[in-house]
């Protein structure tokens, strides 16, 4: 399989990345080098073969129900670009 | 008295314990060295004030006789790991001055048993990467140069700052993380000993998360016995990681010097590739002898599915880092550039934050995801890899104690060297390595010998799950054996 | 077409009647003290991005751990609703930007959710019932709050409730028109708050649905759907359906097709609106989350939760009807919220004789006591009139302490001044006379003095009443009924 430039594009945007006209065509070369690498899995027979979900087989744990976080609006909003009264701010969203 | 930085984290320990320095002296002694190196880059943060502060507290309880296994021993921490109030990027613009509120449990975990941190260390972009290339800081240098060369050459990445910075005495130990190949790569081409432990041994929580279901912390030293020293500080379960395993911590250091006597050490025939230089070879072939000499016996065992391994990582590793990379939309952190609308605002974002080499890795993996193509990629990658760990479970049941392979197809490379059209020719540095992280398991490079221009080479032991110590016997033979390589200084 | 379907009210156009088709995704969130994957509080109405952990923000190296408690509490509603527990099931990643979304996915249950197939039984006007599938249950994690009209030209976003634990319950499209959607939506209400899994506040957004809504000619094949997104009222629901329905048919009628879309209900206007802003082709590439492992249950996790389930609005319908002898459809109104319920079964608590009271009481509470709480604009919550002292009062009309009407005069005064009913009648000498000698005198003194009226009587048995009434009058509405009857039935010979 291989990409063409409007599949370039799509995933682009799909993953929020913004690409210029005059990188689709690089990028798209090195997708379909990176697709091409890859094609080599179709000659594996998988038939009957469980995808893997947990590399390490182990139960998984639960936490208990116990308020022990939160009540550090400080340091939730410290790093962020934009802030105001510990709200995030970000350029409206129109719904 | 010896130079400091030259001594081990064992032989530090005992003069710490013996008063013979400080580890305030330490400290400074590395301070020193670091500033004197800087041209390796191997360091993007120096927090010498934050260094000497902790030396300083770690004296006063060596006074009082209190410590810890780690005490006073100065270590460098990989950007990846976040560590409070100090600038963690992961090497990534996106990350901009990023100062976490909060220390990832392995680090936090250094500083409970008396380490002191030096400073943060140059690592591949968000890990991505088998030079040390991508980091927005620049590349790191190795110490190590081709013997009346002058080239630059590459540490290997990601934690090709750690590899560096350890190799050229920098600081005792490093931490580091293994996705594919990220801290055994490195350690083999620094003459380094690098440990990837079992999935789930160390917790990954406070790590900046590449590929969620490969990455694993693990320490970058000297020595073997160093190696295991940092380890057993390292691991441990961690309620806070639901893949952490609750599985108490051995005494690693203790499987030094352990007899490997009747071992079966596993060669696997697929990792002898065509055109594999005849110095890998070679270097491979004299550590079996090693093992054999030291008891071990020598089986020739087959890992079918070995040559999959590469291809189905680079479906799984960019499928999982495409999802973990989503947070970095400047909203609530890092980098952010204004856009018309929120949509334009995530895309320029992440356009200027992002590096080529993470772009495209996204990207990849945002595809493989996408409707129409998953099954055909990533289930059948997740499929493959449930062979690869089989090919090893087989192998293990057989009484197969550990499996010897070379850790890297060539010794280092010139910067820029591989930085063609042709993102999978620096992909291949990983080959060796990257079975290991598909299948979960403990592995270890161990430097084992020089190639024609004096470059280190190393080997790599592949070990049965959770059984690091095995590794650490095994490691400790060929170290005897092949002996130790300091990179003649030139900085 | 599903058996169990219940045809619902057909719709009638140019063309003929028109059927609704109506799916239902709604999204609860699960009463809990901490996060679902985080130990941040649950609380409403917070100060902004205080009940915010690091994992909730989703800072870089943050890691999710599920709480054991939301598990549970979405097993007990996949055991209330009928359906199938998956002992294993696995949480998803759904990737999509959007600032309410701090990790860039939500991480939710795509392939294998935690709950399978169930039923509702929902209960219509006139007695009747239908019977809705659930397709599945899962959990998933609440996107953040966020703010559009504080500032000009930026969003505000509180991550307060990121993360809170949501359960997703999707019905089949079994619903056929808006008084089934609202009777299944009022009827899974009742059920979460039976079990206490969600408190199904709609008003605060603990509750909340997208509605699918199709039409078609009956019997004919589905048309094209659309979802209205995000209702917080149920009657809200039923309007948007019934405009959107007839919305639909005109389209269709006039030779025009329905887009599949994503449409918002504008309560003020009445009207259901497309969200275009919105519409953008999704691909969530939904896959296994790697922080996470499957969620493995066993059998006899789940067999222990279901022998503590409380018992649920149907079983205790059934069981009034059955033990108490209630009718169904007071049966009805008294489980139909489990506070009702709560309050019955107090006052049926008190009761000295419940076999014989416990109907009296029914009519009490649903006659007296919520007639007046809804005059008042009072809830069940907070009735002046307590269940112990409600029972009191029934209790005094069972054994024949006080009359019906006599009761209704104590019920006034416990309703203003409050009181123990009992010394209340006792005081205020509101008892019921029973002594038969003292009521004959009063009915010998009334027919001597009317002997125009026995005469009358004796001709016309049913004139009798206005003799019990002048009794009663005499009595000051104390005398035994009964008594006073008997009395004059052999008195006047009649």
């Amino acid at each position: 399989m291989s990409v063409d430039a409007t599949t370039v594009r799509r995933i682009a945007h799909l993953a929020r990345i913004a690409v210029t006209e005059a990188e689709v065509p690089h990028l798209q070369g090195e997708l379909n080098a990176m697709l091409a690498f890859v094609e080599q899995l179709s000659e594996v027979n998988v038939d009957g073969v469980e995808p893997m979900t947990s590399v390490t087989p182990m139960e998984m744990k639960k936490r208990p129900d116990v308020v022990n976080d939160g009540e550090i609006p400080d340091d939730i909003v410290r790093n962020a670009p934009e802030t105001q009264n510990h709200f995030f701010l970000v350029p409206k969203v129109v719904e | 008295m010896t130079d400091l930085t030259s001594l081990t984290i064992a032989e530090a320990r005992e003069g710490l314990a013996n008063k013979s320095f400080t580890s305030l002296e330490l400290t400074d002694a590395h301070l020193a060295a670091i500033e004197a190196a800087r041209s390796l880059n191997a360091f993007v943060l120096e927090t010498p004030e934050k260094a000497r502060d902790m030396a300083r507290a770690i004296d006063a309880k060596i006074a009082k006789g209190e410590g810890g296994p780690l005490a006073g021993i100065p270590l460098g921490i990989k950007d990846l790991f976040s560590t409070r109030d100090v600038r963690t990027t992961a090497c990534s613009k996106i990350l901009g001055n990023f100062v976490p509120p909060y220390e990832s449990t392995v680090t936090s975990q250094l500083w409970r048993d008396g380490a002191v941190m030096l400073g943060k260390l140059n690592n591949d972009e968000f890990a991505m990467g088998s030079a040390n290339e991508t980091s927005c800081f620049g590349p790191v240098v190795n110490p190590w140069r081709r013997e009346g060369s002058n080239t630059t050459l590459v540490p290997g990445g990601s934690s090709g700052g750690s590899a560096s910075a350890v190799a050229a005495l920098l600081c005792m130990g490093a931490t580091a993380t293994d996705t594919g190949g990220s801290i055994r790569q490195p350690a083999a081409f620094t003459a380094t000993v690098g440990v990837k432990p079992t999935y789930g041994r160390c917790s990954r929580w406070g790590i900046v998360a590449f590929a969620s279901s490969l990455d694993q912390a693990g320490p970058i030293a000297r020595t073997n016995r160093d190696a295991a020293i940092l380890m057993r500080s390292m691991a441990g379960h961690d309620p806070k990681d639901s893949t952490s395993v609750d599985r108490a911590v051995p005494d690693y250091e203790a499987a030094i010097g352990k007899s490997v006597k009747g071992m079966k050490i596993g060669i696997p025939k697929e990792y002898r590739l065509d055109g594999m230089p005849t110095e890998i070879e070679k270097l491979w072939s004299e550590g079996a002898a090693w093992l054999k000499a030291a008891g071990a016996e020598l089986v020739d065992v087959s890992l079918p599915h070995t040559k999959y391994a590469l291809p189905a990582y680079y479906i799984v590793a960019p499928a999982e880092a495409s999802s973990n990379l989503a947070r970095y939309d400047g909203v609530r952190y890092g980098l952010r550039e204004q856009g018309r609308n929120i949509t334009e605002m995530y895309e320029n974002t992440r356009a200027e934050g992002f590096g080529a080499e993470v772009r495209r890795r996204v990207m990849i993996g945002t595809y493989v995801l996408s409707a129409g193509y998953y099954d055909a990629y990533y289930i059948r990658a997740q499929k493959v890899r449930t062979l690869i760990k089989k090919d090893f479970e087989d192998c293990f049941a057989k009484g197969i104690n550990a499996i010897l392979t070379p850790a890297t197809p060539s010794a280092a490379f010139g910067v820029g060297e591989k930085a063609g059209a042709d993102p999978v020719e620096m992909y291949l540095n990983d080959i060796f390595t990257v079975t290991v992280n598909m299948a979960g398991l403990p592995g270890i490079a161990v430097p084992a010998g020089k190639d024609a221009q004096g470059l280190p080479l190393g080997l790599q032991l592949i070990g049965r799950p959770f059984d690091e110590e095995t590794l650490f016997s095994l490691g400790e033979v060929v170290e005897q054996a092949a002996g130790r390589f300091t990179p003649p200084r030139w900085w | 077409m599903n058996v169990s379907v219940k045809p619902g009210k057909l719709i009638k156009g140019q063309t003929g009647d028109w059927e609704v088709v109506i799916g239902m995704e709604i999204h609860a969130q699960v009463t809990s003290n901490a996060k679902l994957f985080s130990g941040a509080s649950t609380a409403f109405g917070g100060e902004p991005n205080t009940q915010v952990s690091l994992v909730d923000a989703a800072m870089p190296g943050m890691l999710p751990v599920i709480n054991e408690e939301c598990v549970r509490q979405a097993v007990r509603t996949g055991l209330g609703l009928n359906a199938k527990i998956n002992l294993r099931s696995v949480f998803d990643r759904k990737n999509y930007f959007y600032p309410d979304l701090p990790q860039g996915y939500q991480i939710s249950q795509y392939k294998s959710p935690i709950v399978g197939e169930g039923e509702v039984i929902v209960e219509l006007e006139g007695g009747r019932t239908a019977t809705i599938g659930i397709e599945r249950l899962h959990l998933e994690q609440d996107p953040a709050k966020m703010l559009h009209d504080k500032l000009p030209s930026q969003s505000l976003i509180d991550l307060n409730r990121a993360g809170v634990a949501l359960m997703e319950i999707v019905s089949k499209p079994d619903i056929r028109d808006a008084e089934q959607a609202k009777a299944y939506v009022t009827k899974l209400r009742s059920i979460l708050r039976y079990l206490g899994t969600c408190d199904g506040d709609m008003e605060k957004g603990s509750l909340r649905a997208d509605v699918n809504v199709s039409v078609r000619k009956p019997g004919g094949p589905l048309g094209t759907r659309c979802e209205i997104k995000n209702m917080n009222s149920i009657n809200f629901i039923g309007q948007a359906i019934e405009y959107e329905a007839r919305r639909q048919i005109e389209i269709i009628e006039d030779g025009g097709v329905i887009d599949q879309e994503t449409r918002l209900f504008d309560p003020n206007k009445g009207e259901t609106r497309s969200m275009r802003s919105k519409e953008e082709a999704h691909d969530y590439r939904y896959f296994p989350d790697p922080d996470l492992l499957p969620l493995e249950l066993t059998q006899d996790y789940v067999d222990e939760l279901k022998a503590k389930l409380p018992e649920l609005p149907d079983q205790k319908k059934a069981r009034f009807i059955d033990s108490l002898g209630l009718s169904a459809y007071d049966a009805g109104v008294l489980v139909a919220e489990r506070e009702s319920a709560v309050f019955y079964e107090t006052v049926l608590a008190g009761l000295a004789d419940r076999a014989r009271d416990g109907k009296l009481a029914a009519n009490w509470v649903i006659n007296e006591l919520f007639g007046r709480l809804n005059k008042e604009g009072h809830d069940i919550t907070d009735s002046p009139v307590s269940a112990a002292q409600l029972s009191a009062i029934v209790g005094l009309i069972g054994e024949g302490t006080i009359s019906g009407k006599i009761a209704k005069d104590l019920f006034e005064i416990v309703w203003t001044e409050g009181g123990d009913p009992r010394e209340l009648v006792e005081s205020r000498g509101m008892k019921q006379v029973t002594d038969l000698g003292a009521i004959e005198k009063v009915v010998d003194d009334i027919i001597a003095a009317n002997p125009d009226k026995v005469a009358q009587a004796k001709a016309k048995p049913q004139l009798a009443g206005w003799f019990v009434g002048q009794v009663m009058k005499q009595s000051g509405g104390k005398a035994n009924p009964q008594a006073v009857n008997d009395l004059l039935k052999a008195k006047l010979g009649i």
